[in-house]
């Protein structure tokens, strides 16, 4: 652990942490993330909840509600985030190794799976928009579309929407991570923002492992 | 690098870093996870009625448990950590489960769906 000597160099090993030492601000720092995970998975539990009470109304709706989705669209994003995560743990896996540039070489290759997600999303989501399955539009607010697919849709624009958030968010995160690695940060003996922010683009993909089945396979 | 093995009873705070998983863990990980998927979805063409959902929720959580342990390194982690990791998912099933025992019991909204004179009904009903 002789690396912690350098800490007075700001651009060498951790931030000089005055009230607790590096192992410990490590494991402080990880289990912080892991709290905010389990407020993460109620937050999204809410509207699970909500999609098991309509869907137990709207049983037969709610099935033919999701055959309007796009599975293979939706399957082709479920393998972009399993690889995103895939990348996200190599990158750790660098950074415990001292190796900023394969750090950087996997944090691109999550960031760029997250675009590649949210750009196959935005044609999904314009797809439903011009098909009048959108909020708003004429046709959803038309005799065609009771209350059983407006939950659907409702529930199915929420879902997504508040996961596409999460996946901004994370890109930034990793980003921000991404930055100190350009400047060589990461050490054996530090990498607790690789670490975090990988825990919390892994939490993306969990909750998308629940998505994609639940909206586009059985409905 | 020494390794733990999860026995960290006698001693609360690790004196090392996290745990370095080797890189066929992670590839073996991610091909199963794939695996998983191409079966959830060649399932789900089946019509299995009410097992699908079922089926498709099982695998789901076999995958999330696959990225939990080993992406994600739960299984290197301290009790404390495991019971924050499941303490929600307990919470949720006390909540998904609870809509299951109260739904049936109510009245079906979906009448009013169908039948909008039902309004009427309620108003007659004073």
């Amino acid at each position: 652990m002789s690396t912690y000597a350098q800490t007075a160099d700001q651009e060498q090993g951790p931030p000089h942490v005055h009230h607790m030492d590096p192992v410990t601000a490590y494991h402080a720092a990880k289990f912080g993330m892991w709290l905010f995970l389990a407020t993460e998975v109620l937050l999204f539990g809410g509207l699970f909840a909500a999609f098991a009470v309509y869907r137990w109304y709207y049983l037969s709706e709610f099935h033919h509600a999701s055959h309007h989705l796009n599975w293979q669209l939706g399957a082709v994003n479920t393998l972009v985030l399993l690889f995103s995560s895939f990348t996200a743990a190599l990158a750790v896996d660098a950074a415990q190794h001292g190796d900023n540039a394969r750090v950087r070489k996997n944090l691109l290759f999550t960031i760029c799976c997250g675009c590649i997600f949210l750009v196959i999303k935005y044609f999904e989501w314009s797809a439903k928009y011009h098909h009048g399955l959108f909020p708003g539009t004429a046709e959803f607010n038309g005799a065609e579309f009771n209350q059983a697919y407006k939950s659907f849709f409702g529930l199915y624009y929420c879902m997504t929407g508040l996961h596409a958030f999460h996946v901004i968010a994370g890109m930034g995160l990793l980003f921000w991570v991404f930055r100190k690695a350009q400047r060589n940060r990461f050490s054996a003996d530090y990498y607790t923002p690789v670490e975090v922010g990988a825990l919390y683009w892994h939490l993306v993909d969990l909750i998308w492992i629940y998505l994609f089945p639940l909206l586009y396979l059985v409905g | 690098m020494s390794h733990h093995h999860g026995s960290h009873s006698h001693d609360d705070i690790s004196h090392e870093l996290g745990h370095v998983v080797p890189y066929k863990v992670y590839a073996t990980v991610f091909g199963s996870l794939v695996a998983l998927t191409v079966i959830t979805v060649a399932v789900s063409r089946v019509d299995f009625g009410v097992l699908n959902i079922v089926i498709a929720m099982l695998v789901a959580s076999v995958k999330a448990m696959l990225v939990a342990l080993f992406f994600m390194h739960l299984k290197y982690e301290k009790p404390i950590t495991w019971m924050f990791a499941f303490f929600p998912i307990f919470l949720l099933g006390l909540l998904i489960g609870g809509v299951f025992l109260d739904n049936p019991f109510r009245s079906d909204p979906t009448v009013h769906v169908s039948a909008p004179a039902a309004s009427s009904g309620a108003a007659a009903h004073h």
